[in-house]
């Protein structure tokens, strides 16, 4: 049984390895989930808890609460913004050091809960300011990302597959023998993957927000519009991968080497305000983190088209790109 | 003189350790059936993936029509490829409908239906077809655009022979259309039956061309003997016949039957396992090439 075992583990070992794309990519696998898991996890002191303080010189302040560990303090000096930024879970707690000690905490946010308890702690002459304007419940600012967390793996992983089994089937060299262009193929496979994707998006969208009784602050159809641009975005992405392969590893592998990265940096679970500059940078790269901020705007501050116009510019432009970028790069046979 | 439809000239493929095709030219006139045969690995298939315009030759060019392969070209051509897969979960009907939406022109669903004897099969699924059933799916999808010139590559090959001559009935069919055909094969009786030319190819090269009928009466006499080797005394090798070895067989071609069957019972051969028919496109394949064309 031994020597039939070794046997089999050794061709499939060796088939692993003359793979080269594959290896290649399930090697640099974990060095992407190093780097970004370093962001999230690493730092020698990792802070719990984000507090804005209002000062103009944050290291000048001797305020002892400012030295309680695993908190990150970020300098505000804008109150309006600030305050809005606690009401929207950008931070935990805000506090001025103007005058008498003053802070702010969104009532629903858990971090916000315990924070304010070791503030407390630390200074109990502390006096609790009324979050104005509509403090957003956490659940609401974490459903656009949800939300959109499944419509790019649904985006990626729905087509990279279905094209890759098409052309090992011999059935893309078959239409390649008729009139049919890469362009058409493949704006063919993203229109078929785009309206699955908004019947599921429209359903999931409905069904959560009678669960949580969330009610979008903006327009229903500009939230539609959003999820529609940012699904033909990361759909014509997938297919850029799609367009050349042929392995399901490697196809496995690329995916798994980009919506990692997008799942940590894109804005999902956390705001990346007071991330490192690479971060933002590296962030704003995804379509997944324009998706999240055009819907949030949208859902969340009501925003209209003319604030979140960038955000639709660059789904839109990606989109062509990508499609073009996938024409282009196209192989309908296996080589 | 008709004109060709379709022109190869100077046709090279290398691969970085092979040269699949080494300087091919030929020309295939209008309305013909016209036959690329080989053994495996001859470069059939990859001559006919770059007359297709599938594959990009190293070298040479492919003119249909005078012009070189463009959108026209695929309007116009039908293309059965040795290994295709449709997609999965669609019915016949359902697959011909969509190769049919493919094209500006063409024949009717239907048409191509009735024509491929498939009435009984367009709701089932095509992964349920048999080999002969997906075989004559995926000739219904070559003819669906009503091709001017319909490609076959080894069209029958792993068909048992009940399908096969069903295939065979069916492209007679369609040879009576006048569609220009390009076959590629290494079943000589399909040559025999459908090629009125064909091209006989050997490591990437033509070795000989013209109709069957021509080729046959270029390197054979009229009537061929076939005796078993075994019972061939080697005496016999010595008398002044025609003879050359075939496997297991020594085979034995003349114009004068009557004086070869008395030279050959002079010497003592014994004639009981002896056959006699006129020599085929195998023969030839054997006397051009010294290979067996399934080897």
């Amino acid at each position: 049984m031994s020597r039939r075992l070794l046997s089999v583990l050794h061709a499939r070992n060796l088939e692993f390895i003359r793979d080269r794309a594959t290896m290649i990519f399930t090697l640099l696998l974990p060095v992407a989930l190093v780097v970004g898991l370093s962001f999230v996890f690493g730092g020698p002191e990792r802070p719990l808890f984000k507090v804005g303080v209002l000062t103009q010189n944050l290291k000048a302040e001797s305020y002892p609460f400012l030295h309680e560990r695993y908190t990150d303090f970020v300098q505000e000096t804008d109150e309006a913004k600030a305050v809005r930024n606690v009401s929207r879970h950008q931070i935990d707690l805000l506090i001025d050091l103007k005058g008498g000690p003053r802070y702010w905490v969104n009532p629903s946010s858990p971090k916000g809960y315990i924070i304010e308890k070791l503030l407390l702690q630390s200074d109990p002459s502390a006096k609790r300011q009324p979050v104005t304007g509509d403090a957003v419940r956490y659940v609401d600012w974490l459903f656009p990302g949800i939300l959109g967390m499944n419509m790019m793996f649904s985006c990626l992983f729905g087509v990279g597959y279905v094209v890759l089994r098409y052309r090992k089937s011999g059935f893309l060299k078959r239409l390649n023998a008729t009139p049919l262009t890469a362009f058409e193929f493949l704006t063919a496979q993203v229109l078929s993957r785009l309206a699955l994707i908004m019947i599921v998006t429209t359903i999931l969208f409905a069904g959560v927000s009678m669960i949580i009784h969330f009610h979008s602050a903006g327009s229903l159809l500009l939230v539609f519009l959003v999820a529609l641009l940012g699904a033909l975005s990361m759909i014509a992405f997938g297919l850029i991968i799609a367009a050349r392969v042929s392995s399901e590893e490697l196809v496995g592998g690329i995916l798994n080497m980009l919506t990692w990265p997008m799942m940590l940096l894109s804005g999902i679970w956390f705001s990346l305000e007071g991330s490192p500059q690479w971060v933002q940078w590296v962030s704003q790269l995804f379509p997944l983190t324009h998706v999240l901020i055009a819907e949030r705007a949208v859902m969340i501050d009501g925003a209209g088209v003319a604030q979140i116009a960038p955000q639709l510019a660059y789904l839109a432009i990606t989109t062509v790109l990508f499609i073009g970028l996938g024409a282009w790069s196209f192989r309908w046979r296996m080589e | 003189m008709t004109e060709n439809i379709l022109e190869a000239r100077n046709l090279v493929k290398r691969y970085p350790s092979v040269t699949a095709v080494d300087g091919l030219s030929f020309g295939v006139r209008d309305g013909i059936c016209f036959g690329l045969l080989g053994p495996n690995g001859a470069g059939k298939t990859t001559t006919i993936e770059i007359m297709e315009g599938i594959l990009a030759p190293t070298s040479g060019e492919v003119r249909y029509r005078g012009e070189l392969l463009g959108r026209r070209f695929r309007e116009e051509a039908g293309i059965l490829f040795q290994k295709t897969a449709l997609q999965d979960f669609l019915t016949v009907r359902q697959s011909l409908a969509m190769f049919r939406g493919l094209y500006e022109r063409g024949l009717e669903v239907d048409e191509v239906i009735r024509l491929c004897a498939l009435e009984k099969l367009e709701t089932r699924d095509n992964k349920k077809l048999s080999g002969g059933q997906q075989q004559r799916l995926l000739l219904a999808v070559a003819l669906v655009n009503d091709p001017c010139v319909l490609f076959l590559d080894e069209p029958t090959t792993g068909l048992d022979p009940q399908a096969r001559r069903n295939f065979w009935e069916l492209m007679q069919s369609i040879k009576a259309r006048r569609k220009t055909i390009i076959l590629t094969t290494h079943y000589m009786e399909e040559a025999e039956l459908l090629c009125d030319e064909i091209a006989i190819v050997d490591r990437g090269k033509i070795i000989a061309q013209g109709t069957p009928r021509e080729l046959l009466k270029q390197h054979f006499a009229d009537t061929l003997l076939e005796l078993p080797k075994q019972e061939f005394p080697a005496a016999a090798r010595k008398l002044p016949l025609q003879m050359f070895e075939a496997g297991d067989r020594v085979e034995i071609t003349t114009n004068d039957l009557d004086s070869t069957l008395r030279t050959l019972m002079d010497a003592r051969v014994p004639l009981s396992n002896l056959r006699i028919r006129p020599p085929n496109l195998e023969d030839l394949f054997l006397e051009l090439t010294g290979k067996d064309l399934r080897a």
